[in-house]
């Protein structure tokens, strides 16, 4: 006969067997505790965690920074202010100027590049449509502020994160698209490379086709020596 | 009875007012309640506690989704799609990337096609294992069995953030493959977690079926004929465990899955516990997929001969995947421009919710809960 209330037993029974076992098992025991995120409160933003159980791993995005070279960030910015990633946003969080010289020339960069984190969902597409690698996810959490309204807003300079950065958070990816970009590189240059290397032969000769076209207006029945060049 | 109170009872009835006395209550359940999974009302009359109509209201979750993406690039609204049902992003991102890669056609490679598998599996595994977990939540098992389901599905999320960089909003799927491929390591991982989870699944089992007050809550409540189903559309787990087998991974074989041996679980009663088995068995099934994928997998690219720009000549279509929920589609008209003319997206949750009202009436308010637990919903998706 069926004992009424046995499934509910039975049910008891893997209940107390997940408690008793919440204690010895250490797999259980590393996922029933609560992870903590990356950074200890009053950390420097730069410092990375090094425990192994924080949920921020080295693939963990969060909001986009603007990489730059070298130590000076508006010397080595990366961003050209070609406004690709503005128009293919999908909130429309990202606001940019170009930036000119007294002269009024572009000059290849943003006089203004904001982000608002508030609308920002972290899609990662402002990434992928970069031509220029200027822009990368970051992985910084603790951004709470006091203020609602600008608190969030964050500008070109708070933006602005050095190349090294990257590698320390993304370590993985980073050094992907610096093989990539080295690469991208060394096809460009060596393409160039062809281009002046063509251009140069053309440009001999056309002078030297020029050079045969002089000597033979005067003395029509001289040979082209220069045409073989 | 004593003389004084049965003048009472005559004086009461004199004052009685005849539309009072039909007495049927109108409750509005929601849009914030425990109950409904997010904002959803359930407009219900009751005649004592049995439920005699239910008008469902939403659109409290409104958020332009179509309309914007017609004013944005075809890629551009691929992270908007992982906020539709927002347990089970990859799924979605599929059913996207699938109906725009019929308007510009896109060679997938063949391990973007298996990682495509293993992701909407494990995503399966995620919105099932939290659907059982909420569906026991609504019948008053507050925690435990959630909390496990949860214990699991951050198994999962974690693996999601691993790959894709999310745990939840993946942004995953590209036109003609996947963003990124996979770290060093992960199929490790999820091989583990895949082998672990049939231990879950029976502990999970233990604890819930044959309980009888989980028996005595769903069996027999908020019945769904066959027929019925089919004529209201429903798709997905509710439509099986009425008895009709669909399921668009067997109709259509999109992606790969004809490489794979599963079955398709069909309920007979079509009632609240046969919803509920089913998720657990096509867990079981899922996993079958996942131990074929996660050993056939081969090496290679993961990204297509994709163009830059995506811009395909004018014609339109409707692609669509086996979602968790049922069937996903999204139709699209292109008109040769970088953005979709006409963005459309078929939500199975959303049509799955219209036969609420035939399944809740004549059952008690508390059934209600439960068999709008059984749908499962996701308002993200519903109301888009
Ligand atoms: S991550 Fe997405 S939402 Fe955020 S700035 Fe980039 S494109 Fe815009
Ligand atoms: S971040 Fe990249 S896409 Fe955006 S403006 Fe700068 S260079 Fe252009």
């Amino acid at each position: 006969m069926r004992l009424l209330g046995f499934g509910i037993l039975k049910g008891m029974a893997v209940t107390l067997e997940n408690f008793v076992r919440s204690y010895f098992d250490r797999d259980r025991r590393h996922h029933l505790f609560t992870k903590e995120y990356a950074w200890e409160p009053g950390a420097p933003a730069e410092v990375l965690p090094a425990r192994a159980d924080t949920t921020v791993t080295a693939h963990s995005r969060n909001f986009p920074i603007l990489l730059h070279d070298g130590a000076d960030p508006m010397g080595g910015i990366r961003c050209v202010a070609c406004q690709i990633c503005e128009r293919e946003c999908p909130p429309q969080c990202i606001y940019i100027e170009k930036d000119y010289d007294e002269q009024g020339k572009y000059i290849k960069r943003p006089a203004i590049f904001d982000i608002d984190l508030s609308v920002c969902m972290s899609c990662q597409i402002c990434v992928e449509v970069c031509p220029f690698d200027a822009i990368v996810m970051d992985s910084q959490f603790e951004l709470s502020t006091a203020n609602r309204f600008g608190g969030l807003l964050q500008h070109r300079d708070q933006l602005l994160k050095s190349n090294e950065y990257y590698h320390r958070i993304h370590p993985e990816e980073a050094r992907a698209r610096d093989d990539r970009m080295a690469q991208e590189k060394a096809e460009k240059e060596a393409k160039q490379a062809a281009a002046d290397a063509a251009k140069k032969k053309a440009a001999e000769a056309k002078a030297a086709a020029e050079i045969a076209a002089e000597k033979s207006k005067p003395e029509p029945s001289a040979p082209t020596a220069g045409g073989a060049a | 009875m004593s003389a004084a109170a049965a003048t009472a009872a005559a004086s009461y009835s004199l004052v009685r007012q005849p539309a009072m006395e039909t007495g049927l209550l109108e409750v509005s359940m929601g849009p914030h309640h425990p109950s409904t999974h997010g904002v959803f009302r359930m407009d219900v009359r009751l005649d004592g506690e049995t439920v005699v109509a239910l008008k469902p209201v939403f659109g409290y979750l409104h958020r332009n989704h179509e309309k914007l993406a017609e004013g944005m690039s075809y890629l551009a609204s691929m992270p908007f799609t992982d906020r539709l049902d927002y347990f089970n992003s990859m799924t979605n991102n599929w059913a996207y990337a699938l109906a725009a890669e019929q308007l510009l056609p896109i060679e997938v490679p063949e391990r973007a096609q298996y990682l495509r598998v293993i992701m909407a599996e494990l995503t399966r595994l995620v919105n099932h294992t939290s659907l059982v977990g909420f569906f026991l939540n609504d019948l008053g098992a507050l925690g435990t069995p959630l909390l496990y389901a949860f214990r699991e599905r951050e198994r999962i999320l974690d693996l999601f953030e691993q790959a894709s960089g999310a745990r939840m909003m993946c942004n995953y799927f590209r036109f003609g493959g996947l963003r990124c491929d996979v770290p060093e390591g992960w199929l490790a991982r999820a091989r583990a977690v895949v082998d672990a989870f049939p231990r879950f699944l029976d502990e999970f089992e233990k604890l819930l079926c044959e309980n009888e007050i989980v028996l005595a809550r769903t069996q027999r409540v908020g019945v769904l004929s066959g027929a019925q189903a089919v004529n209201a559309g429903i798709t997905g787990p509710m439509l099986r465990a009425s008895g009709v087998n669909y399921d668009l991974r067997k109709v259509d074989r999109y992606g790969i899955y004809e490489r794979f041996a599963f079955r398709v679980p069909l309920g007979s009663a079509g009632d609240c516990y046969d919803r509920f088995m089913i998720r657990l068995l096509e867990m079981r099934e899922s996993l079958k997929i996942l131990d074929a994928a996660l050993r056939d997998i081969p090496t290679g690219p993961v990204m297509g001969n994709a163009p830059r720009v995506f811009k395909p000549a004018a014609s339109e279509t409707y692609g669509r995947v086996e979602s968790p929920k049922g069937e996903l589609g999204f139709y699209l008209i292109a008109d040769g421009t970088t953005k979709p003319y006409r963005y459309r997206v078929r939500p199975p949750s959303f049509i799955n919710l219209t036969v609420l009202e035939d399944l809740c009436v004549g059952h008690t308010i508390a059934d209600a809960v439960v068999i709008l637990g059984s749908v499962d919903i996701v308002l993200g998706e519903v109301d888009r």
